[in-house]
């Protein structure tokens, strides 16, 4: 457990109603998002992989609610919901899927590859492990510029079996970089469960054999998951020390398009015991039950957060592919 | 001028970008208070201290990836690896991240980086530590490839490699940090990347040679002019871009090529060098390129067969005298 800062109040109570319904307004965006896209890949309008964030949105959100907009957000492939959290468009990232012009990576990404450089959002990186280097250097140029930014970085919790994470993180530590490393634990490694490839199973432990902070944190509940990021967050910007935090999550769908949700690797029992406990239901219902919102209020929001979805995809659909002459840009730098 | 080893001509390059540029920094194994495994960041952790020359753990995926994280958000690192061999280990950093970026993200992030340390065989390192892998970085799209083969080169491309804005594969000679040479003094001397630069003039035959076989091709060159032949060697200097203008015109004059690598023979430079003039040149060549190379052999200890293994004088003049029919 991290013990530095005395736990914040987990509150629910204590945050004003506006921000629980952006928390919420953004859990949804995110998930009917994802359902929009799967459609789309399945009509054959996104190609390649694609990987969705349905079941682990309250992630995405409550980390990144605790960053400025100066920080910098790193994640893996399957980063659409760190994308549209961090304020990118649900127009851009939808774009991006279909591959056109007006997606954020200009077409030229696809689905693993979203970046939006005026966020700071400093990609999706498709090869598990790479971009925790990446973040680490990210907190040392922060260092080396005696800034106060911070850094979140995201993976699975397949990724803390490969060597980058520790060599990432044996010089966060021994540097004291400014890094939050988020273990995104659904469970899964494609379809590998944890305790098939990891020898320990409480995976913030490895953390101890780098002196880091660590927690482990429920990841379904929003404001659970905003509490310990900015208690890392602090630590970071305050201390200039790196934390690990592993963060329970569970995806409802496949590892990527081609697999089925449940029948090899889990079971379908196992899959609708997890969506007992969704994160957008839990806070909806607490938001309910303390009178933040009504029944009409939620359904006014899905309606909005659909429109705006609609909106992106057809957005998408119209926009134009890049200009075959865009082949061969953006190898190298333009010539000074 | 004043003569400088490689070594020194590398180690002003380094100096001097990092008195110009406040975001230039050097990071890798022993680089800092060692001075550098082969000395070449002599004195530069004394005069800027251990912000700016990094010290780093054994751990070169680890710390090529932070190099690359450090560029992406706008600093100019210079990233040691104590050699070529052991850069394997970082290569996933080099090829799926630094190459990619600018393109990935449709040119919004780039990666102004520069990758360093000596490559190719010394002597009797046996085979993890005699290995020339500059064709493995120049089959990748994003990176450049530099490899100098004199003092003064070594300190104007590392000087403009550092300037680039691109990811840079600078690999220097093991075996040339000691050689001598005529280095220019004044702080602008820059080399520009994709240059190749003519070493001797000649008539009769082109040597297309990069690195350490600059010298070998110079030294050949020299002996054949003893027997008559006038052999022009064409450095390449840059691998990728490769300057094809500098060895067509060459070989448009004497109309026959000789290519040297240290490396082996699959799929190397000499190959990529070959299919140009090939294609480029097919009306003035009066004999097929020959390619001399290292043997396609993992390299052996035992000294005599490491001889047999390598490139030498003897093996680049049977080759040229082949393509002049001589032999």
């Amino acid at each position: 457990m991290a013990t530095s800062a005395a736990p914040k109040p987990r509150a629910g109570g204590a945050l004003p109603a506006d921000e629980l319904r952006s928390y919420l307004r953004q859990m949804l965006l995110i998930r009917r998002f994802e359902e929009r896209a799967g459609e789309a890949y399945s009509l054959g309008k996104i190609g390649g992989f694609c990987h969705l964030y349905i079941g682990q949105e309250a992630l995405a959100v409550g980390t990144i609610a605790a960053l400025r907009p100066d920080d910098y957000v790193i994640g893996a492939y399957r980063e659409h919901g760190q994308a549209l959290a961090r304020g990118m468009s649900a127009r851009s990232v939808m774009a991006e899927l279909f591959g056109k012009l007006t997606g954020c990576s200009h077409g030229k990404g696809g689905s693993m590859h979203l970046f939006d450089a005026g966020r700071n959002f400093m990609g999706g990186h498709g090869i598990v492990g790479g971009q925790i280097p990446l973040a680490a250097g990210f907190g040392f140029a922060i260092k080396y510029r005696q800034g106060d930014q911070v850094v979140a970085c995201y993976f699975g919790e397949a990724a803390v079996n490969i060597g980058s994470f520790h060599e990432a993180l044996n010089m966060a530590s021994l540097w004291q970089l400014p890094v939050v490393f988020i273990i995104e634990n659904n469970g899964y490694g494609m379809g590998t469960a944890l305790a098939r490839a990891s020898s320990i199973l409480d995976l913030s432990h490895r953390a101890y054999s780098y002196a880091m902070a660590n927690e482990m944190v429920d990841g379904q509940d929003v404001l659970t998951v905003k509490a310990a990021m900015e208690k890392a967050v602090d630590r970071a910007r305050q201390e200039q020390k790196p934390t690990l935090l592993e963060i329970r999550t569970y995806r409802y769908v496949g590892h990527s398009m081609s697999d089925a949700a449940h029948g090899t690797y889990r079971t379908k029992e196992e899959v609708e015991q997890y969506r007992q406990r969704d994160p957008i239901l839990l806070l909806r219902d607490r938001m309910l039950g303390d009178g933040l919102i009504d029944q009409a209020g939620y359904d006014g929001l899905e309606k909005d957060v659909i429109a705006e979805v609609e909106d992106a995809a057809a957005f998408a659909d119209a926009s134009p592919d890049p200009d075959p002459a865009e082949l061969f840009t953006d190898v190298y730098a333009p010539r000074q | 001028m004043a003569v400088i080893t490689y070594r020194e001509a590398l180690n002003q390059a380094l100096r001097e970008e990092m008195q110009r540029d406040p975001d230039v920094f050097l990071m890798g194994e022993e680089v800092a208070e060692y001075d550098g495994a082969y000395k070449v960041s002599r004195g530069l952790h004394k005069e800027f201290g251990g912000m700016r020359v990094v010290d780093t753990p054994i751990a070169e995926l680890g710390f090529a990836g932070i190099g690359v994280g450090a560029a992406m958000v706008g600093l100019r690192p210079v990233i040691e690896f104590m050699t070529w061999n052991f850069a394997l280990l970082a290569i996933d950093q080099v090829v799926n991240s630094a190459a990619k970026l600018r393109y990935m993200s449709g040119g919004q992030i780039g990666c102004p980086i520069v990758f360093r340390g000596p490559g190719g065989a010394a002597l009797q390192l046996g085979a993890q530590h005699s290995q020339s892998l500059e064709s493995w970085y120049a089959h990748i799209p994003g990176l450049k490839v530099v490899m100098p083969g004199t003092p003064a080169d070594a300190k104007g491309l590392l000087k403009s490699a550092i300037r680039d804005d691109d990811p840079v594969v600078f690999i220097e000679g093991e075996m040339l940090y000691n050689v001598k040479g005529e280095v220019p003094e004044e702080a602008e001397f820059l080399i520009p990347i994709g240059q190749a630069e003519v070493k001797r003039a000649g008539t009769d035959v082109t040597i297309v040679c990069h690195s350490k076989m600059v010298t070998v091709g110079l030294k050949a060159a020299e002996q054949l002019a003893a027997e008559g032949i006038n052999a022009e060697v064409v450095d390449l200097r840059t691998i990728r871009p490769l300057d094809t203008e500098t060895v067509l015109a060459s070989v448009a004059k004497t109309n026959r090529c000789v290519v040297l690598e240290e490396g082996w023979s699959f799929a190397g430079v000499g190959a990529q060098v070959v299919d140009v003039v090939q294609r480029e040149a097919f009306d003035w060549l009066d004999a097929p390129i020959l390619r001399v190379t290292g043997a396609d052999v993992p390299m052996p200890y035992n000294k005599h067969l490491e001889k047999a293994a390598k490139v030498d004088v003897t093996k680049a003049i049977a080759a040229v005298k082949q393509v002049l029919y001589l032999a």
